[in-house]
């Protein structure tokens, strides 16, 4: 039998008692009509009412026209996860119309404009708003009326389930940057359509949201590009190249946005160079030259731009540079869904280049998370004087999380081994000899110069071709293995290093969850589900290539193990399997790749079938 | 006593301004290239540690290690050395960067970052070594590669060639130079003229191939070059303080000489020899180019220059102070910045 994760509406709602604060809307329009103003309103007036909330736009890759939802799920035991399903539509879009009623459960809400001729059901109720006459009678202008008739259903939804409206004017100011014109017409639809709705709709549905006082509190609502972009900022990153591509766009959006943060407060001038390029393989270009010559740089990128970087990046780990890529996910291949979210570019990242390459990885699950891997990523690369990549998502860089607000960074800029005169001149005292890839620690990280060090020993050769310790060209077979000896010597040795898998259960439980980055809200939720029907987990979470060896031992540790994956191949039991010759027949991954976030409904629905419940 | 070397405003000797031997084949033009690169720097008293090289793939690119064996190097990937060098001198605005390129490497799998690196106007001195062949691969046609030439293995090439100077013109290019790496002479002097110029120097130096593009059918060949070779100034470069005499006559269309300040101070001075053309016309410039290519011309020296425009790093506004060079509280924002920022989001 699989698990009921969530009851339909008349089972929750039973003897008539409300569904408090645990429902979600989904506000179907079209792409470019101002719905997403809507939407941020309403979950930011949730937000503010203390009620754990989140936020998820599915959009088209379209500008203007196509459909798209937006759907808004609060959750009072706080589960963030995209639901399995939606209580309540607000159906915009004709076009959309009769498959969004469709999808609704029965005791479904469809709030939907007046005249719609969409088939309706019995078992759904419906509320039709006059959503034409509302706007035609504020008297706004023509050019606005598109925008603002989504500000209907803000108001109706606000008088239907109970949001102040003093907290939507709040709100509203906010989001137009105080700027009282703007906010005031929004404003005036959202009343305009609460009254009416308020003077002639009987509310028959059990849903509202009620205020949690001190719920929020301190909170924040950001995403995870955002994040990720404020956490490089503080980084001290200090060249960036990128190249536009959703869904990575919008965090290199957020460092223009914020780089008054790195203005010179002496000279008014930029700490950091950001730079768009003409195309991806020049953006990692820029970076891998930059931090050859000693900055740190980024770019940020998704699928299709790692793959054009292959080769860029196999320079980058043979000749020894620092430098970051985050890769914003969507799904492959090739141009495949720019606007949907997976995990597909495991592999891609792991190994790319044509040769005997294995990158660290740094895998983000949450926002919190996301800025602290956007400055640790930073020390990391210099440290190991390689290239980084951070494997977000579209789910967490473009959607809006809460979180606590991010914590400083806990330790200063970790420059690695990087020598300048002064430095240079002492290792060259004690050592008598300075060579650039020579393992003068017994850890496989050699000491680098950067340009521009006024000593005549400092200077050495870079190259992508066979090099010996002493940067010279060399194409001896003795030379190619000790060099990539070395190397491998100095990735593996990050295996402990880097940042460690976290673990949630009290390590008793027969059965182990194994997962990494945006699949986490959906494990804990489907956690609590699969514990209350009889099968308690211990989860582990990845956050970083290559594996920690804590994995095996998790592994091993459980008597079965389901590795839950959003691609459709199951890369990372690939790479666990590739990389251990224990027996792990007993852990069977579960890969979703359908393009959208993982839901707990079907996590508890694959392990409750394999588990025989 | 014996023969004290002979030095530089450093105090250094030429000797010190090599690289390491060279392993292209005997006689190549790239070589001389080296050679001249070697001495301009010498002449100028550039000190190496200040200086990066940068290259692509290619026999060109491998020259990089044959000269000016102080400064740090960069031998990177296939046609994408404008992009390692942007990023470099963006971490680094105070180092000089010399690039150094094939007509492959620039022609072809290059050209799109070519055209950026110029219209970006990164300062670097960008210096092609065009053979009009694929020497590393064994003689294809290049880009530069004229029509109609034959070559052994690969037949007659169907298609026209790209004339780099002129693409570097259009592409926003502020200095734009040809020579032939048998006029040493010139060649020299355009390296030394774009060292100090400010933004992209883009100088395409003919330099034959002597295994796989040296034949009479070649005009990419020494004897070809020898023989046709049109200097259209006869020009010298003055550095700084050794102000040339000024003999310019400034009515548009009817001059003998032209001389053009640097940025860092050193002056140009061209005198009229085999074309009627003033560089510091866009106009003229793409009109000689374009007339050269179809009569067949081998017309050299600097065809165009203006006054600079902003160097990347100034479109960027970032410091004055190399951005290597601030210190970490520069870079990290405080804790309070972060409070504010959070404020922001709650």
């Amino acid at each position: 039998m699989a698990l009921n994760v969530q009851p339909a509406v008349q089972a929750r709602a039973q003897d008539g008692k409300p569904i408090i604060n645990d429902f979600t809307i989904v506000a179907a329009t079209k792409n470019g009509t101002g719905s997403q103003t809507s939407n941020n309103v309403l979950v930011m007036s949730l937000f503010r009412m203390g009620i754990p909330v989140n936020g998820k736009n599915l959009f088209p890759s379209n500008i203007k026209g196509l459909p798209t939802w937006y759907s808004i799920r609060a959750s009072k035991d706080g589960y963030v996860a995209r639901p399995a399903h939606n209580d309540i539509a607000v159906v915009m879009n004709p076009e959309t119309a009769d498959e969004d009623i469709q999808k609704l459960p029965s005791g479904g809400v469809c709030i939907i404009p007046q005249g719609s001729t969409a088939a309706r059901r019995d078992d759904v109720i419906f509320y039709d708003i006059p959503v034409d006459a509302l706007v035609k009678e504020s008297g706004v202008n023509a050019d606005l009326r598109e925008r603002v008739a989504n500000m209907v259903y803000v108001g109706a939804v606000a008088y239907l389930f109970e949001i102040p409206l003093d907290v939507i004017w709040q709100v509203l100011l906010d989001n137009f940057s105080g700027k009282e014109k703007p906010a005031k017409i929004n404003y005036d639809m959202v009343t305009r359509a609460y009254e009416w709705t308020k003077a002639n709709i009987t509310k028959q549905d059990p849903f509202k949201y009620e205020p949690i006082p001190g719920g929020n509190a301190g909170k924040i609502v950001i995403t995870g590009n955002e994040a990720g972009g404020l956490g490089a900022l503080f980084g001290g990153v200090q060249v960036v190249a990128w190249y536009p591509i959703t869904p990575s766009t919008s965090l290199i959006d957020a460092m223009f946005e914020n780089q008054g943060i790195r203005k010179d407060p002496e000279t008014g001038k930029n700490t950091i160079a950001i730079m768009q390029a003409e195309d991806e393989i020049a953006a990692i270009g820029a970076i891998i030259g930059a931090g050859w010559a000693g900055a740190r740089s980024m770019t940020s990128t998704s699928g299709p731009g790692i793959s054009l970087m292959g080769e860029f990046a196999g320079l980058a780990y043979f000749a020894e540079i620092p430098c970051v890529v985050w890769d914003v996910t969507r799904i492959g291949p090739s141009t495949g869904l720019p606007t949907r979210t997976g995990q597909g570019d495991l592999i891609q990242l792991y190994t790319l280049s044509h040769g005997d390459t294995h990158h660290i990885v740094l895998i983000p699950s949450s926002v919190k998370e996301a800025f602290e891997f956007g400055w640790r990523a930073q020390d990391i690369a210099e440290l190991y004087q390689t290239i980084v990549f951070v494997m977000s998502d579209l789910d967490l860089g473009m959607n809006n999380w809460m979180s606590d607000p991010f914590d400083y960074p806990d330790q200063p800029l970790n420059r690695g081994k990087t020598l300048d005169l002064e430095s240079l001149t002492a290792f060259l005292a004690e050592k008598g000899e300075w060579y650039r890839y020579k393992d003068y620690d017994g850890d496989g990280i050699p000491y680098r110069t950067i340009p521009g060090i006024d000593h005549p020993k400092a200077a050495y050769f870079t190259r992508g071709t066979g090099h010996t310790e002493r940067a010279t060209y060399s194409e001896r077979s003795e030379d190619w293995v000790a060099n990539l000896s070395r190397i491998k010597r100095k990735i593996n040795n990050a295996r402990t290093e880097l940042p460690q898998p976290v673990v949630m259960g009290d390590g008793q439980a027969r059965v182990g969850i194994l997962s990494y980055g945006t699949n986490d809200p959906a494990i804990i939720e489907a956690r609590d589900y699969l514990a209350a029907q009889g099968i308690p987990t211990d989860y582990m979470r990845i956050r970083a290539l290559p594996l920690s060896p804590d994995v095996q031992q998790f592994i091993d540790s459980h008597e079965r193990v389901y590795l839950l994956e959003n691609n459709f191949d199951a890369q990372m039991a690939h790479i666990i399997r590739g990389e251990t010759d224990k027996d792990t027949r007993h852990m069977k991954a579960l890969a979703l790749g359908d393009s959208m976030p993982m839901t707990a409904k079907w996590i508890v629905d694959q392990i409750t079938e394999s588990e025989g419940k | 006593m014996p023969p004290v070397a002979k030095t530089n405003a450093l105090g250094l000797s030429r000797e010190e301004y090599k690289g390491v031997k060279s392993t292209l084949c005997p006689g190549c033009g790239h070589d001389s290239i080296s050679n001249q690169i070697i001495s301009a720097m010498y002449d100028l008293g550039i000190n190496q540690h200040n200086l990066i090289k940068l290259s692509g793939i290619g026999c060109s690119s491998k020259t990089p290690a044959y000269f000016l064996g102080r400064a740090h190097s960069f031998n990177s990937v296939h046609g994408r050395m404008p992009s390692v060098a942007t990023g470099a001198t963006l971490a680094n605005r105070n180092l000089f960067a010399i690039g150094v390129s094939g007509d492959g490497d620039t022609g072809s799998i290059g050209m799109g970052q070519f055209k950026h690196l110029v219209r970006r106007n990164v300062p670097m001195v960008y210096i092609i070594e065009n053979n009009g062949v694929y020497g590393l691969t064994k003689g294809q046609f290049s880009a530069t590669s004229d029509a109609g030439q034959v070559l052994k293995y690969y037949g007659k090439n169907e298609l026209p060639a790209i004339d780099l100077c002129l693409e570097a013109i259009v592409g926003g290019a502020t200095f734009v130079a040809r020579s032939f790496s048998g006029d040493a002479k010139q060649a020299q002097t355009l390296i030394k003229a774009a060292m100090s110029h400010r933004g992209t120097a883009v100088v395409d130096i003919i330099s034959p191939c002597v295994t796989f593009n040296n034949n009479p059918g070649s005009n990419k060949s020494y004897d070809y070059g020898k023989e046709n070779e049109i200097p259209i100034h006869e020009i010298t470069y003055y550095e700084r303080g050794a102000v040339p005499d000024r003999e310019e006559i400034t009515i548009e269309g009817d001059y003998d000489v032209i001389t053009v300040e640097l940025h860092d101070g050193s002056h140009v001075r061209m005198k009229k020899a085999g074309r009627d053309h003033d560089p510091r016309s866009r106009a003229q410039a793409i009109t000689l180019l374009e007339k050269a290519q179809i009569e067949q011309e081998f017309i050299t020296g600097l065809i165009y220059y203006e006054e600079p425009r902003p160097t990347l790093a100034d479109t960027l506004n970032i410091t004055d102070v190399p951005l290597v060079h601030l210190p970490d509280d520069k870079l990290r924002p405080s804790k309070d910045a972060l409070l504010t920022l959070m404020e922001s989001y709650k």
